[in-house]
């Protein structure tokens, strides 16, 4: 009998210190919408520099984004000299490209909007688009860690919308910025595919964000690309001829 | 003694008759199969050597890693100072660039938007100079459809079920879209020169071919290419000729602390080819030793019933004083001659069913919609020199082997029973 009791007794202090953990964290979905209000917005222009690292040495590509949610998004190639000029739109799942050389405007399909931009560790979609996390994943806090000096909590994403890219994603967000630190995307099978570290986070506009991203894409044998933020502005006006196919000539 | 076997033969026809057909039909069907084989893969070597690997390939250690892809990123650079020395060190041989691509073509709308598009698989080729030599590799002059070769920069030639499929034809516009060396997007608008048919289901899908100086300008590939082909004068690949080639070069040029030093491949060590070239080098001894042993056993149940057939005869010979060891002598004496007038039948039987197959060959392109692989659709056999004989060596030997099993039984039989048995 005095067993039976101190068994009772042990579980029910363990369910207890249980709940009193993960009553630390914080909701996954409270954690997203953080996450939401520092790096998504209702529109952004950016201005931006990619120096992919290959196994030949490394390059550096200017180009200046225009991005409205998922849905809407332009950019312009303003360096180097090959590809200054190089203009591309997407308009939801539709991608197409000007090139000056060629006068042309070509329309892309869909599915090259997971390819590599000019040979970089990103895809169209990573950097022509801006979801709102909340929108498109389910989220539960699983943990907390350490990342450059700063305590994280580990957030645990799956996907609600079959058709996003990274079916799972691990992030690493600041318990005080809420802004990720660190973040591992997943295929569905589980195969890593990404991985991006998330530095020099500066306050502006009443909000966290990174101005430096290191993305690599571990399917190939690359050195890794460093997406660098040089001016970032949030919700401002953007003429709607921007985001037409007349715009790209 | 022959001349007495022989008449033998002809005239008992129950003697001769099954043997010889049971030769015949293995006899024709080894010089078929050999000639068929010996086509098939010919072929399939032939268009992976001219395609696809040379008879050797120089290549980057990092590119050959991925050969399959054809990554340009990891291309040879210097590539005009190399072919030279390739050129000086071995000049029995022809040295050509290659650069081999993926990309998108894109035939535009009246305003200059996309109206059609297609994956094409693109080989960049010499084209434009004195040396045909990669036209003839590539048989483009007889595999054009419509138009003519590229004779000028930004032309290009495109296969002709592709060039359906865009609908468009020669003189149209159209746009390449790819990559550069170095990851960038790269677009460049050429003119159709011609169309083309290869014959190969995964080229006639979606290629293009073009020279490789437009190319080269296009992926930011100057004085750099993705492969370098060399070619035997002979036309015919010498696997140890191609293996010591490479080990020189090899130990020469390749570093192991540079991945982007220079590889030497052969055509053996690429593209599962080793496999092939070994089956064909042991293709008339698998052949000769299935129809021996398939014909042998015919043979010998032959042999018995023949044996049971002439058990009279025998048993007279014997009992009139023949040597057992002379009856069964003279027996493979005659089985011997049945072997070579069936392999004579059937090998030239057999070389007419060749011929027919050599001649017209057959068509599988319907089987081959899907194939990814760097094969003909029409295959055809070849008449080589081993045909003319090959079909002796079974036909011969097997009904030999199956006259010697079925012909011991006369030496089981005892003399003094003789008289009795033959109920004299």
């Amino acid at each position: 009998m005095f067993t039976i009791i101190k068994r009772l007794s042990l579980s029910i202090l363990l369910i207890l210190f249980c709940r009193s953990v993960f009553a630390q964290y914080p909701s996954g979905a409270d954690v997203l919408k953080k996450i939401d209000r520092n790096m998504t917005s209702r529109n952004r222009v950016i201005t931006s520099k990619m120096i992919i690292h290959g196994r030949r040495g490394s390059r550096t590509i200017s180009s200046k984004s225009w991005v409205q949610g998922t849905e809407k998004s332009f950019t312009e190639y303003l360096a180097p000299a090959r590809e200054k000029g190089t203009k591309m739109l997407k308009l939801e799942d539709n991608l197409w490209m000007y090139s000056p050389s060629t006068d042309r405007t070509i329309q892309i399909s869909g599915h090259m909007l997971r390819q590599s931009v000019m040979g970089s560790d990103l895809s169209y979609e990573d950097m022509m688009e801006d979801p709102k996390l909340l929108d498109h994943y389910s989220a539960e806090v699983t943990g907390i860690d350490t990342i450059d000096q700063r305590k994280c909590w580990v957030v645990e994403l799956t996907a609600t919308d079959k058709e996003m890219a990274y079916h799972f994603r691990k992030l690493w967000v600041d318990t005080v910025r809420n802004i990720p630190l660190k973040e591992e995307l997943y295929a569905k099978s589980g195969k890593l595919l990404k991985n991006m570290d998330l530095k020099d986070v500066t306050f502006m506009d009443g909000r966290w964000y990174p101005k430096r991203m290191i993305f690599r894409d571990m399917l190939k044998k690359s050195e890794g690309t460093v997406f660098i933020v040089e001016t970032v502005e949030f919700d401002v006006d953007i003429p709607e001829y921007i985001f037409t196919k007349a715009a790209l000539r | 003694m022959i001349k007495f076997l022989i008449k033998g033969i002809l005239r008992d026809r129950h003697r001769s008759l099954f043997p010889m057909l049971t030769v015949t039909m293995g006899v024709m069907l080894t010089v078929l199969a050999h000639c068929w084989i010996t086509g098939v893969l010919g072929d399939m070597i032939d268009y992976n050597a001219r395609f696809l690997t040379g008879h050797v390939k120089v290549t980057s250690g990092a590119y050959a890693e991925k050969i399959d892809q054809a990554p340009n990123d990891l291309a040879l650079l210097g590539v005009d100072s190399l072919i030279q020395r390739l050129r000086t060190e071995n000049p029995d041989m022809t040295w050509v660039k290659r650069i081999r691509f993926g990309g998108l073509m894109d035939a535009p709308d009246e305003q200059g938007e996309t109206r059609a598009q297609g994956p094409a698989i693109g080989f960049a080729l010499d084209l434009l100079s004195d040396d045909n030599s990669e036209i003839q590799r590539f048989n483009i002059q007889k595999a054009l459809t419509k138009g003519t070769l590229p004779d000028s920069s930004g032309k290009i030639l495109i296969s002709d079920e592709f060039a359906n499929k865009l609908t468009v034809g020669p003189g149209d516009k159209i746009t390449l879209i790819t990559s550069t060396m170095y990851g960038s997007m790269a677009m460049q608008n050429f003119i159709i020169s011609g169309t083309v048919h290869f014959g190969m289901k995964i080229l006639d899908r979606g290629a293009m071919v073009a020279d490789i100086g437009d190319i080269a300008t296009v992926l930011d590939m100057e004085n750099a290419s993705g492969e370098i082909l060399g070619y035997f004068s002979s036309g015919l690949y010498n696997d140890g000729k191609a293996a010591n080639l490479a080990q020189q070069f090899n130990t020469q040029y390749t570093k192991t602390d540079d991945e982007f030093s220079p590889l030497m491949l052969t055509l053996a060590d690429q593209n599962d080819m080793a496999d092939m070239l070994m089956f064909m080098k042991n293709i008339v001894s698998v052949i000769a030793t299935v129809f021996i042993l398939a014909m042998s056993i015919v043979l010998w149940n032959a042999g018995l019933l023949g044996g049971l057939r002439r058990f009279g005869e025998i048993g007279v010979r014997l009992a009139i004083g023949e040597h057992k060891g002379h009856v069964y002598r003279s027996m493979i004496a005659e089985s011997m001659l049945i072997g070579i007038f069936g392999s004579v039948l059937g090998t030239a039987l057999g070389l007419g069913f060749a011929w027919l197959l050599q001649t017209y060959g057959i068509d599988v392109g319907e089987l081959m919609k899907n194939t990814t692989m760097m094969m003909p659709t029409v295959y055809r056999a070849h008449i080589t020199d081993a045909a003319y004989y090959i079909g002796f060596i079974p036909g011969i030997i097997s009904t030999v082997i199956g006259t010697s099993l079925s012909g011991i039984g006369i030496y089981k039989r005892k003399t003094a029973q003789l008289f009795k048995e033959l109920e004299v």
